[in-house]
């Protein structure tokens, strides 16, 4: 008997699945796992599901007013943190994208090298230079250490979907009457909108990650919730604590995707990422 | 509505010439096509009218006023780009309505214009679509819309119809031309398309490596090519070297008394201005094919020295392939160093004398 097989393009992606199914578990179970202990109150080996759930955990937690403070400075710093690092980074991804300057170049591959070394080295020198303008453990000290590291990433994204906005739409635009000024607002910025608005959100959720700089230059008055979880694992061994630090952090993650997909649907998002 | 004047308009880029030297004027109401080969300076010389592009030296003049320093925003000419540049974040009404917004134009009055400009390119009632729910000649008259609602002094238009299938670009260049014609707009429009250039402009400007070859009605252009480029360019052309001895161009095939100085020159000659006449002698060309198009059929002969050349007779005589024939030339021009050197019609039988049977095709 001869098996017949369809052409490639009709031939099952086996190897698209494998990775699905391998990037699930990986990122799913160990989620699923933090999850469940969250909501557990004793899981003793080898049992595969808890002997007995329970909310004391997030009574305890949610009880504390050193974790209210850190959820309202995390906030608080990511929102200025990325309100920032946009008004810096914009203007300047699109004078990279559109102009040409002297030096545009240079400027740029250095700015990008300034990525390439061990972050934590830079990290300490900044804070030598902090502890002197008494910047260390105030808020716009960890303003502007977390800027930093934000930069680069609101920037090379912006760059690249900039230059993804048809010139001859901004010309039509300046055709009709607009200044360059108006174009840019009225043109460039909602054709380039949605993988700009991927780039905010992703500076906004790995600010409110960010440790080191956070640790670094904040500790001890300004805590941020990573930090403080990262104190909470340190001094006790209660798993559980951890677990509901890690699923309330996980909210602003689940905030900005939903309010990003409000905004402007799965589709476009998906293209702002690239897809 | 306003008069353009280009004078002197060169342009470089950093090691090309794109337009040398251009000169042109364009009358109030006037349709101009630009028509050259592929970077022989159109969409340059369209960039630099419409403030997309900095002349290196030259001046653009709108009815007097010398607007080449201008930013395209402060010039009076509205732009149609041949990839129609529609803002795909905003639908067919705000894609019109745009510029009227930025010249503050109260609400009602927008809508007006807007409807009226869509009524103009037959669109009524698109208003609401988004740009990618149209078709590519519905998106083109979008374009035209956006800029025919400003009523710019001057049009102008950039292979607009380039995207197009063959059907639909016939339609547009007439509604095209209709409209131009009922606004009386200035317009200059470039393309690749002889037949649209013949069919619509007033007046030709054939380019070649940024120079102005020859500016003319359409008809001249056809009848009358100054260059030798033009010639090729426009319509078919059968070009034929040789010398000129003694007053007479002299090739194995054609001769032709001719009133220019000797030596080497290009006789040219229309395919309807060639007829053949049947030979059984070896010095006739020979037929490779004939392409009956129901109207006429077209001969393709071959000369002994190699040179290719096209016929058109009447369908009354069949051509054979390998059938000899004689040339019968009933007008022609004479090229020599691309330049117009001398015309006439081939009068009487004085070259073809000796046979009887001559078929000519009359023009
Ligand atoms: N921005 C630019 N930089 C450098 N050279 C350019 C630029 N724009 C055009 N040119 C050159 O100028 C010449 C004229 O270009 P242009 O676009 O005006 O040609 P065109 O007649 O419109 O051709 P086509 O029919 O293919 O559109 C070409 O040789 C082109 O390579
Ligand atoms: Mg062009």
């Amino acid at each position: 008997m001869i098996r017949t097989y369809s052409s490639t393009s009709g031939r099952f992606d086996w190897t698209g699945l494998a990775f699905t199914i391998l990037l699930a578990i990986v990122i799913a179970v160990p989620l699923l796992v933090v999850f469940t202990w969250a909501f557990t109150e004793v899981w003793r080996y080898p049992s595969v599901i808890p002997q007995k759930f329970g909310l004391r955990f997030w009574d305890q937690t949610l009880s504390r007013a050193d974790v209210w403070e850190a959820l309202s400075i995390s906030l608080r710093l990511s929102a200025t943190v990325t309100a920032l690092s946009a008004l810096i980074c914009l203007p300047a991804a699109y004078a990279f994208a559109r102009m040409k300057f002297p030096g545009r170049d240079l400027f740029f591959l250095s700015f990008l090298a300034s990525h390439a070394f061990p972050k934590f080295g830079l990290l300490v020198a900044i804070a030598a230079i902090f502890l002197q303008l008494n910047l260390i453990a105030t808020f716009w000290g960890v303003v502007l250490i977390q800027l930093v590291g934000t930069l680069m990433l609101m920037i090379w994204i912006p760059v690249a979907a900039f230059q993804a906005v048809d010139r001859r739409m901004e010309e039509a635009a300046r055709d009709v009457g607009a200044g360059p000024l108006r174009v840019f607002w009225s043109i460039t910025l909602p054709q380039a909108g949605p993988t700009i608005f991927a780039a905010v959100l992703l500076t906004f959720v790995s600010t409110f990650y960010e440790t080191e700089g956070a640790w670094l230059i904040g500790a001890p008055q300004i805590r941020t919730m990573p930090v403080l979880m990262i104190n909470f694992i340190n001094n006790q061994v209660v798993i559980q604590y951890g677990a509901v630090l890690s699923v309330i952090l996980w909210v602003p993650s689940f905030i900005a995707l939903m309010f990003a997909r409000r905004v402007i649907g799965t589709g476009a998002f998906a293209k702002g990422f690239g897809a | 509505m306003a008069r353009l004047t280009i004078e002197s308009l060169r342009k470089s880029f950093a090691s090309t010439v794109a337009v040398d030297d251009f000169s042109l004027d364009v009358a109030d109401g006037e349709l101009v096509c630009l028509l050259g080969p592929s970077g022989s300076g159109k969409s340059t010389i369209l960039r630099m009218i419409g403030g997309f592009e900095q002349p290196t030296s030259g001046a653009i003049r709108i009815d007097g006023q010398d607007v080449s320093r201008l930013p395209p925003d402060r010039r009076p000419t509205g732009m149609v780009f041949q990839s129609h540049a529609l803002w795909s974040h905003m639908n067919v009404f705000n894609n019109i309505a745009f510029g009227l917004k930025l010249r503050r134009l109260p609400r009602s009055e927008i809508r007006r214009k807007v409807e009226e400009a869509l009524e103009l390119v037959g669109l009524g009632g698109y208003g609401h679509r988004q740009t990618f729910q149209l078709s590519g000649g519905q998106q083109q008259r979008v374009a035209l819309a956006r800029s025919l609602v400003l009523e710019p002094k001057i049009l102008l238009l950039d292979e607009p119809f380039a995207s197009l299938d063959q059907h639909l670009r016939e339609r547009l260049r007439e509604e095209v031309r209709d409209i131009q014609q009922r606004l009386g707009i200035t317009t200059l429009f470039v393309t690749h398309g002889q037949d649209e250039a013949l069919a619509m402009a007033d007046r030709i400007v054939v380019l070649r490596n940024g120079q102005c070859e020859q500016a003319d009605a359409p008809d001249i252009i056809y009848r009358n090519p100054q260059t030798q480029f033009v010639a090729g360019f426009i319509g078919q052309m059968n070009f034929i070297a040789a010398n000129v001895e003694g007053g007479t161009f002299r090739h194995p095939h054609v001769s032709i008394a001719v009133g220019v100085q000797d030596g080497p020159a290009v006789l040219a000659v229309r395919p309807e201005a060639l007829g053949l006449a049947a030979t059984d002698g070896e010095a006739g060309a020979t037929v490779l094919r004939s392409t009956d198009f129901g109207s006429h059929i077209m001969v393709d002969v071959e000369l002994a020295d190699g040179t290719r050349l096209k016929a058109m007779t009447s369908p009354s005589i069949r051509w054979e392939r390998g059938a000899r024939a004689r040339l019968v030339p009933a007008a022609y021009a004479l090229y020599r160093d691309n330049r117009l050197v001398d015309s006439g019609r081939v009068e009487g039988r004085a070259t073809t004398a000796a046979s009887l049977d001559v078929v000519r095709v009359t023009v």
